[in-house]
Parts: structure tokens; sequence; C-alpha cells
């Protein structure tokens, strides 16, 4: 067969058709490899689409029934011959009263019929025993006068009566392999019925800290405890990495310390999380001594994980502003530091809010770190400063997924969705941030 | 050429990028009024020559000016001369209009603001709507000057940078191939306010346009690889050129 060399340069006919016939032919193969390669492209996203959506259903499925919780709504007497027996109204000495015991009599009342003292344990055992004492014990201790009347409470029934409620401890199984006994389960189908026991939205969730019971405990403080880290790693990051990136970018020497340094600058982006923990534990709790678990330094220690990241962020933002402006200004009589300040810097500046905002969701979301500086700690109270030891959500994960109980895991699960929605709001408004200051360009 | 009361005086003028020498030593006197045109092929070293006169060389890494050049007999390059305070009075007008992302006003405010032109806010609308008169632009943009500098037509930016530089009332403008992102109708425009600009200012113009060159100069000069080859009335370049090397230019066998 004649090749494209062996035809003259005149005989263009032929020519036109040997090109006709080869490309024709090769078109076909080229038109195959492109709709592979779209295929392959097609399946990555559908993979990838599918994994999330697997991720989601399964936090979702596991953590969106611990949004509610089931109630006992009870009448409590308060009877004075066992809350104060000597007859005080004073509100120290009535902190030490014995309020279970009137919440054991209140729990015996509604089924007179229990008189074993095993039953009895049992029956008490449906309401969240320390949750409710201290429910009480509050209400005394605000108001004395309340001692001899009846008063009603809702208190949260205790954990695996809510589990079972929910449906996750299986009825069918032998009573021995169940943590709920058959009388149990009796009992509390009868508290439903007489409208006792009823399911409402879980404000505990969202409004209580930690705590040992699962019904009793909440994310108010490591929500509290995670944004106090996020807004003041930012504080500290943000200055410093803008200032540092603006100072290599646009005033250092080109020479060799300001490589090295820029280089450094780029390694610690890839330095593991963990060794920032390692160095905010020798530098602030060691050396400067500040307290371990408080939010101050869980935040320092992040912004130092923030800092290369926004580093990387503004010079990029920095250098995507075309020498058009600046040179305008220089122009005019600008000084380079005018010329960076007036007018670089402010068209940059979508670019690097958009970067610290990710930087500070990668913040919200560490974990290591915070264990090295104590973070770890059980903490059943809402930091009211930045001083107060505190946990942060994360870390709230990691503390809960590793509790036995199935009552835990559905509390994770929804701490997750709270984290994960977090994230997805300040996302969402590093993207809206970014738009509206483009849009004034 | 024959220049009386010039305005720059330059004499062996070399520029270096790093080991590469640029423009190898040029001679010339600028006059005081007028249009002086900077043409040659590409890379000839005439925008480079043209950014010695307001030092804007020293912002690029490695750039380095010898030889004299003075401004009023004034040596530019004086080591007790401050370069913000040249550019006050050498505008410029690059190839790609640059406005700021700012407004109008803002835009045409921002040389005076910080050189400390004006004092209070009526002096500094005056100075803002006669500098905008003078770019002849004013009839255009007098009802929105508070949106944005950006937003304007090409040929409108163009003139708007004009107008900021005019603001701080400089003595010269150098111009930068500030024609060549525009159509036609707008460069027709800038050509007649470079006309009106002349009575006024020391123009010195870089263009890659020949029938623009011969349209808007008195003087031109022609470089050719990093040297000056022939400087003299446009008239006379354009017509009668001493040089076989411009006469090739011209007529489009270089270039």
């Amino acid at each position: 067969m004649a090749t494209h060399s062996d035809i003259e340069e005149n005989d263009t006919k032929r020519a036109s058709q040997l090109r006709e016939e080869r490309a024709r032919k090769h078109l076909k193969s080229r038109r195959n490899r492109e709709w592979r390669f779209r295929l392959w492209g097609r399946a990555a996203i559908l993979f990838a689409l599918s994994a999330l959506a697997w991720l989601l259903f399964s936090i979702v499925g596991t953590g969106f029934t611990a949004f509610q919780q089931n109630f006992m709504t009870l009448d409590v007497k308060l009877e004075a011959s066992i809350i104060a027996p000597d007859g005080t109204r004073d509100p120290q000495k009535l902190r030490g009263a014995n309020y279970r015991r009137v919440l054991q009599d209140t729990m015996y009342d509604l089924f007179p019929d229990v008189t074993e003292r095993l039953e009895k344990r049992e029956l008490f055992a449906l309401t969240s025993a320390s949750g409710a004492t201290h429910q009480i014990r509050q209400m005394v201790y605000k108001n004395p006068s309340l001692i001899g009347q009846t008063v009603t409470v809702t208190v949260p029934t205790s954990d695996q009566v809510d589990q079972l409620l929910k449906g996750y401890i299986d009825r069918t199984q032998p009573e021995s392999r169940r943590k709920v006994s058959d009388q149990q389960i009796t009992w509390i189908g009868t508290l439903k019925e007489r409208g006792i026991i009823k399911k409402k939205f879980n404000t505990i969730l969202f409004t209580k800290p930690d705590s040992r019971d699962p019904e009793l405990a909440g994310i108010a403080g490591a929500v509290v405890g995670s944004m106090m880290i996020v807004v003041i790693a930012f504080l500290f990051a943000l200055p410093i990495g803008v200032g540092s990136a603006l100072y290599l970018d646009e005033f250092a020497p080109k020479n060799r310390w300001t490589d090295l340094i820029e280089i450094n600058i780029n390694n610690l982006a890839a330095v593991p999380s963990i060794v920032f923990g390692l160095l905010g534990l020798a530098i602030f709790i060691n050396f400067m001594g500040l307290h371990r678990s408080i939010p101050l330094v869980g935040g320092m220690v992040l912004a130092l994980r923030a800092f290369p990241t926004i580093v990387v962020a503004t010079r990029a933002s920095l250098r995507s502003v075309g020498p058009g402006i600046v040179n305008g200004a220089l122009s005019l009589g600008a000084s380079h530091t005018q010329a960076v300040f007036q007018q670089k810097l402010p068209l940059a500046a979508p670019g690097i809010l958009t970067g610290s905002i990710i930087a500070m969701a990668q913040v919200l979301g560490e974990t290591a770190p915070l264990l090295m500086i104590g973070m770890v700690a059980f903490v059943t109270e809402v930091p009211q400063s930045a001083m107060d030891p505190s946990t942060a959500l994360p870390v709230q994960i990691f503390l809960w997924s590793d509790s036995a109980e199935r009552a835990w895991s559905e509390r994770t699960a929804a701490a997750i969705i709270v984290l994960l929605l977090i994230l997805v709001v300040m996302n969402g408004l590093a993207i809206w941030l970014r738009n509206r200051l483009e849009k004034r360009r | 050429m024959d220049i009386k009361n010039p305005k720059f005086v330059c004499r062996d003028v070399r520029v270096h990028y790093g080991d590469l020498e640029a423009l190898h030593g040029i001679d010339i006197d600028i006059p005081d009024r007028g249009v002086t045109a900077f043409i040659g092929p590409s890379g000839c070293g005439k925008s480079t020559f043209l950014r010695t006169f307001n030092r804007m060389n020293d912002t690029i890494d490695g750039a380095k000016v010898s030889g004299l050049i003075n401004m009023d007999g004034q040596d530019i390059y004086d080591k007790n001369l401050d370069p913000v305070l040249l550019r006050a009075r050498v505008g410029m007008v690059f190839q790609k209009p640059n406005p700021f992302p700012k407004s109008i006003y803002d835009n045409v405010a921002y040389g005076p603001k910080i050189h400390g032109l004006t004092s209070g806010k009526a002096e500094m609308d005056a100075l803002v709507e006669k500098s905008l008169r003078r770019a002849g632009l004013w009839e255009e943009v007098k009802d929105r000057l508070k949106s944005p500098g950006t937003g304007l037509s090409g040929g409108q930016q163009q003139r708007l940078v004009i107008a900021r530089a005019i603001a701080v009332n400089p003595e010269v403008i150098l111009m930068d191939e500030p024609a060549s992102a525009l159509d036609p109708i707008a460069t027709a425009r800038l050509e007649a306010l470079i006309q009106e600009l002349k009575e006024r200012y020391c123009i010195i113009i870089v263009t890659h346009s020949m029938a623009q060159a011969a349209r808007v100069s008195d003087n031109t000069a022609f470089f050719y690889m990093g040297e000056l080859i022939e400087y003299d009335a446009t008239e006379k370049i354009f017509t009668n050129p001493g040089d076989s090397r411009t006469q090739d230019y011209i007529t489009g066998r270089t270039g």
C-alpha cells in the first residue's frame, strides 16, 4: 500500500483520498478513546458521590434518632418528712437531702402492686436517676417553700428505656440477653399508654455539657469550646499568616534565607498535626505555664496548624493580582508599601478570607493536637471563658465513640451531624463571602 | 537633533537586566512640550527606555540603569531624589488600562490623596472634575462618579487612567502603547486627547503603530536592538529617513 511519502506532491487528489481513508479509520479509535475517558470520569464521580451518600446515610441514619428522646412526666410529692425531717428551710442544708428517696416513692406509687425489693429496683431503673434527682434538688434549692407540695417534673427516661422505645433493643431475644427485662417492658408499655412516657425533641443534647449518663449528655460544652478555639486560632493565625505572606512576597529581600523560610513554611503545612500538639504542650503548657485543657491553648496550637494554610492562600491571592494595579499606583507616586496595602491587599482579600475560612474549617475538625494538650478531659460544664477547662466537638465525638452503650453511638453520630453542619455552614460562608467581595471588583 | 530647553537630557543611558544589556547607551534630548514618539520592533528597548524616565525600572528585580538622565537640569537618578516625588512629576499610562477597582471618583482622587495635594472635599471635587474634563471624560461619567472605574469601556478606562495621572498635575506623561488594547474609534478619541494634552505636558509615547506615531507626534525616535538609530522631526523620519534601517522599518521590511 502506498504511503504518504510515496505520493507525488502534485498528485493532490490521491493524497486527499488517502488522507480521508486513514483519518476516518483513526477517527474511530480517537472517538473511542475520548468516550472511554468520559466514562472513566463519570465512573469516578459516581464512585465519589456514592461513597459520600453512603457516609451521610449511615451517619444520619444512626444519628437522627438522637435528636428525640423519651421523657417521663412525673408528679413528685416533696414529702417534708423525707427532705427536711428536721424542718429546716436552709437551701444549703436542703442540698444534701435524700431526693433519691422522693423519686423512688414517686416511681413506686405508679405501680402500687410492686413490693419486691428487686422488682422495685428494676422499676426505679426506668428513670434517669441522677438526672431526675438533680432536677428536683435544684427546684427545692431555688424555692424551699415547695416542700410538702406536689410538683410536676419532666425527666429523661434511662437510656435503656429510650433505646428500647426507639427499637434498638431486640424484644424477641431471650430476657437474659437483653438489658431490659420482660417486667420492665410491661411497665414501659403501661407508662406509655398512660401518657407518662413521651418522646420529645432532645433539648438536652444541645443545651447540656458532657455527662456519664448518655440520656443527660449534650454537646453544648464541646460546641462552645470549639467555637472559642476557632475564634482564638483565627485571631492569632490571620494577622500572623497574612503578615508573613505579605512580608515574604512583597518586602523581604530574595536570598537564601528567605528561600529557606519559604520552604519551611510550605513544609509546615505537611507536618502531622499531632506534632503541633506536642509543640503546644512544650511551649504553652510546660514553658509558659498555661493550664491544660483550656481553649486558649487549643486555639493557639491550632493557630500554628492554620498558619501555613493561611500563608499559602495569602501568597496565592497576592500573586493572582496582576501587576497592572500596583504599577498604576506606583506610577502615581505611591510608595511600594502604599501600593501593596491600598491596592493589592484589598484585591487579594477575598482569596485570603476564603483560604482563612477553609483553614478554620480544618481547625474545627482537628482532633489529635487537642489530645496532646489535655482537651480530651471529661468536662461537665460549659466553659465560660477561654481559660476554663473545655473540650472540643471532634474530641467529644472521639470520647463518645469509645463508650460501649448503644445510646452513645446515636449521640456520637448526632454530634458528627452537628459538626458536619457547622463545616458546611463555614464553607458556604466562604463561598458567599468570596462571591460578594469579588462582585465589588 | 538640536532641541532648545529640553525637558530631558539623556547621555549614555544603559539598562541591564541581570547580565543582559537591553539598552546600549542612548543619547537623546526630549523637548518640553509636544509629543515625542518612540518606535521600533518588539524587544528594541523602547518601553524599557520609557520606564527610565519615571524610574519604574527600579521595581523590576535585577534591572540596573546607568548613564545620565537630567530632568530640568536635575539628575533623576540622584541618590537624594525620592522616586515617589519624581513620579508625581512624571505620570504614566500603561498598555492595558489599569483603573483601580474603586469608584471613578476615587480613581482620580487617589494620586492627590497620597501626595496630600488638596485640603477639604470641595477642593478635591474640583480637582477631580478638572482632571476628568481635561481627559475628555467628564461629560460621560459626571452622573456616575461613584460607580466602579472598571465598569467603563476600554477607551473610557484609558482616559480615566489619564485623568488619574493628570490629577497629580505632572509635567510629563509617559504613554506605553496606550492604544494597543483599544478599538479604532476609541483610539481616535485618545489620539485627539493627546493632541490637546501636548499643549500643557511633555508627552512621550511608545507605539507599535507607525501611523499613530505619524499622526500624533512631533518628533520620532527609532530604536533598534537596544540602540537609538535615528531621532528627528516626525515628518522627516517618515518621509526622508536618514538611516536605511529606519527606512526598512517604516516601509515594513523589518519589524
